[in-house]
């Protein structure tokens, strides 16, 4: 440790204010930080600060994103094993989608930290941490099979747009993450929809017609919902229990499809305090409630007829609840705030997925709608605050 | 009858280096510093020049725009130095004291008798006004205002903070003549909040003429500011006065010796203190004198050597004063801790970071409920834009928000600063908002910020 802290010392000098490359002043900076807490020292206020800082929430997400990682990095390897019929182990599997997954995790931080360390660079800032967590978000929620170059492109979107011209991480207004799915979902529509892009290997099936097992559909439970099936089936055409949906093995985004690895994430979540478990709870309720007002009016045989808690279990919405809609940058700030957000969200999310006949995915949607809102429901959360203030005032 | 408030928001950081309960020393000090900026936008005019001899309780210098509140030498001997900074500013007057402590005798009235003018008039005589404190802004009090009421807190709850319940165990006559005596000067009375748990040992249990109220939670539920927020909240165009209990001991003793006596006990604590305990001194004193108390040990921090913070006052708002500096004339501590320059190889990545506490349960502190941690000054990360934005809440037990304050101070918006209760709060408030901040913001400044803007723009 001593001798990499001597090299470091060395050469700081030259990446300095008026060293030779003082220019690459933030990445170095960038790069310091990450190896060494740095020996700044308080000095205004007070003395002693709590030893977490940014980057340590930061990894706790990224700790909290693993389970939701490793099932869908195993499920790339079962749906394309199944889809073509191979017979693959476990460890095969998970190779499989390991090598499949890699290069968007890749493609995903190479893009996105490059822009951040450009930017930084450019307005002589610090790098700021928040691209970890999206950079590992933006590929848990693409379909396996997107492009790399859309994704980079998407990246690069998310960050500029989304982020960079806000003044960056903790300014934005909508989840970056998002940011980047809404990209690819408006800008490449026929890369995110479709019953061929959420198994891997299907859509190359399809161009060179290659054998795909007999029966076997890549449509995920929601695409069969827009088509009006609503007796939901796996891909080889069997009835999809709720509980298979609720571990996982499904096609779908990477990291969305299994509630049970999300909610293994939203217990470390909650448990460090990185995520707000009202805005969780409010967000299952809101979703519940409309879901269950709908079902009473449905016909039988419609989507809106399935049971509400099947849309916890289906598509982003429990991947959305927990990592997205909780981004303390884009949601309601305010504990009462959070309340009405998250309910809202969840019911927004079940209202475009039961109503809009084009797009059967509506968790997205829902969060940025609820993102652009946020701070007109703490607007008022906190006027009435205000309120209260002048009320016992006697001086108006 | 005594009410109790339940504060269910803050934290107590568990700081190793706690004084022991006994009393070392009495510090007799060689030298005694006298300093204007411990008193926040003052404008000192001088009143005595080096060489003057002065008594304890003469008044050094006065306020330029309210030339009858002064501030007292706490002891007897000669001005030794006028000590000035960038464009003259009045730091500090040194005053080399005598051997022995010769009083001014103030004619002070009768407790009992005395008219609400009778009292104002001694306070000012003899330097004591100074000890009362007015919201908002923290300033000292005005003496032309009659304050909606009175407010003590009898405990302090910071890290490792003195316990009055035996620094003032002997001082309960005195201070009942004081809270009579501050009872005239306002028609809302005197509040008195003290610690739930301890009251029973507490020489304000059996204060009579005042309203009591225990409260029960973790720091800042001492703070003065966050007691006068759950009691009865400061209103626009209200002020109210607080004050010390060391002071309202000194007050005491005015109105029974007749003298300005505003000798303390104060603790000296801190992991960098050898036997933490306490000593009995007069503000001003010179941290060098308590020198003696610190650890001459090396401290190596991952094999860094690290010198030692002098802290006037506790480690969440006291100031760093140095060795060559002295006791500011609030503060009731000295912390000694280590300076925290030294890297942290992978510091944020470790899953354990044993040495170090956290609120947050990113790391795994709250496995060692009962643990006490070494702390140092190290800043323990970079500073960023507000990103965790529900933290502050957490540990601030007030009705306000704490972010829409400070983004309303950055912004410097005078109405939204108003309206969301700038009037309300001080820095030692929102000090530990600023130690859970995982953006490293600076959060008191920028209260400080705020209410410098404040009284700016609304005098």
């Amino acid at each position: 440790m001593k001798s990499l802290l001597n090299l470091v010392e060395k050469i700081k000098p030259t990446f300095s204010k008026g060293g030779k490359l003082g220019f690459l002043h933030s990445t170095f900076d960038a790069f310091e930080t990450f190896l060494f807490v740095p020996n700044t020292v308080t000095k205004s206020g007070s003395h002693i600060r709590d030893c977490v800082d940014l980057k340590r929430v930061m990894t706790v997400v990224i700790v909290a994103l693993l389970p939701a990682l490793a099932f869908g990095m195993w499920n790339v390897g079962e749906q394309h094993s199944i889809a073509f019929g191979l017979d693959m182990t476990f460890i095969e599997k998970v190779w499989f989608g390991f090598l499949k997954v890699l290069p968007l995790i890749i493609v995903s931080y190479v893009v996105g930290l490059g822009i951040e360390f450009i930017s930084a660079q450019l307005r002589g800032h610090e790098v700021n941490e928040g691209f970890l967590v999206s950079g590992m978000l933006i590929p848990l929620i693409m379909p396996v099979d997107v492009p790399l170059w859309i994704l980079a492109l998407a990246v690069a979107f998310a960050v500029i747009i989304g982020k960079e011209i806000f003044g960056g991480t903790g300014m934005n207004i909508w989840n970056p993450a998002l940011i980047a799915r809404a990209f690819v979902f408006f800008a490449y529509p026929s890369q995110i929809s479709g019953d061929t892009i959420w198994v891997e290997g299907l859509n190359a099936a399809k161009a060179n017609a290659m054998q795909v097992v007999d029966g076997f559909s890549g449509a995920t439970p929601l695409g069969q919902a827009a088509n009006g099936i609503v007796d939901f089936t796996t891909t080889t055409g069997e009835p999809l229990s709720l509980m298979q949906a609720f571990i996982g093995t499904m096609p779908g985004s990477i990291g969305e499809t299994s509630t049970i690895a999300i909610l293994i994430g939203a217990v470390i979540l909650i448990w460090t305090g990185v995520a707000s478990w009202k805005i969780m709870v409010s967000c299952v309720a809101g979703a519940l409630a409309v879901g269950f007002l709908v079902n009473g009016f449905a016909e039988p045989g419609t989507f809106a007829a399935v049971p509400a808690y099947w849309h916890l279990v289906l598509g982003g919405f429990a991947f959305g609840a927990v990592f997205m809609a909780t981004d303390p940058v884009t949601s309601a700030q305010t504990e009462t705030g959070k309340w009405i957000y998250g309910f809202l969200t969840g019911a927004l999310a079940v209202i475009i997925r039961l109503f809009n006949p084009g797009y059967p995915e509506g968790m997205m949607l829902a969060i940025l709608l609820m993102n652009t809102f946020a701070p007109l429901i703490d607007y008022y959360v906190v006027e009435g605050n205000i309120k209260k203030r002048i009320k016992r005032s006697t001086i108006k | 009858m005594i009410k109790h408030i339940q504060l269910n928001k803050g934290l107590d950081i568990p700081v190793q280096g706690a004084a022991e309960l006994r009393i070392e020393k009495t510090i007799i000090p060689d030298v005694v510093s006298v300093k204007p900026v411990n008193f926040r936008s003052l404008t000192p005019k001088l009143v005595v020049r080096e060489g003057d001899a002065v008594k304890a309780g003469s008044i050094l210098f006065v306020d330029k725009y309210h030339p009858e509140v002064g501030f007292a030498s706490p002891v007897s001997g000669t001005v030794e130095a006028v000590v000035r900074g960038e464009k003259r500013k009045l730091l500090e007057i040194r005053v080399k004291a005598d051997n022995t402590t010769d009083y001014i005798k103030f004619n002070a009235p009768e407790p009992g008798k005395a008219t609400a003018g009778e009292i104002k008039k001694v306070l000012l005589e003899s330097g004591l006004w100074v000890a009362l404190t007015q919201r908002p802004y923290g300033i000292v009090a005005n003496p032309a205002d009659e304050p909606r009421a009175i407010f003590v807190s009898a405990f302090d709850s910071a890290p490792l903070a003195p316990d009055y319940n035996f620094t003032l165990k002997d001082e309960a006559a005195n201070l009942q003549v004081a809270v009579d005596v501050l009872g005239k000067l306002t028609k809302g009375g005197v509040y008195v909040g003290v610690n739930a748990k301890t009251s029973a040992g507490s020489p304000f249990n059996h204060l009579k003429n005042v309203k009591l109220y225990g409260f029960s939670g973790a720091h800042p539920a001492g703070n003065v500011g966050v007691q006068i927020n759950n009691i009865a909240p400061i209103n626009k165009g209200e002020v109210v006065w607080t004050i010390d209990p060391m002071l309202l001991v000194a007050v005491g003793k005015l109105f029974t010796k007749g003298i300005y006596d505003v000798t303390r006990t104060i603790a000296v604590a801190g992991n960098r203190v050898e036997r933490p305990c306490y000593v009995t001194c007069v503000p001003g004193t010179q941290i060098k004198e308590i020198d003696f108390l610190v650890s001459k040990k090396e401290v190596e921090i991952f094999d860094q050597e690290t010198g030692c913070r002098y802290i006037s006052g506790n480690v969440l708002t006291g100031k760093n004063v140095g060795l060559e500096g002295s006791l500011d004339f609030q503060s009731n501590m000295v912390t000694v801790i280590s300076e925290g320059n030294y890297y942290e190889m992978f510091g944020w990545v470790k899953p354990f970071r044993c040495g170090k506490f956290s609120f947050s349960k990113s790391y795994f502190s709250w496995l060692a409920p009962k643990k006490k941690y070494k702390v140092d000054s190290n800043l323990n990360g970079g500073q960023r834009a507000f990103v965790v934005s529900d933290v502050y809440g957490k540990v601030l037990p007030m009705d306000i928000y704490p972010v829409y304050l400070l983004k309303a101070i950055l912004a410097e918006d005078i109405d939204k600063m108003e309206q969301l209760g700038i009037y309300e709060v001080i820095e030692e408030d929102f000090a530990l908002c600023e130690y859970v901040c995982p953006s490293k913001i600076d959060i008191q400044d920028i209260i400080s910020r705020g209410i410098a803007t404040m009284i700016k723009e609304m005098a």
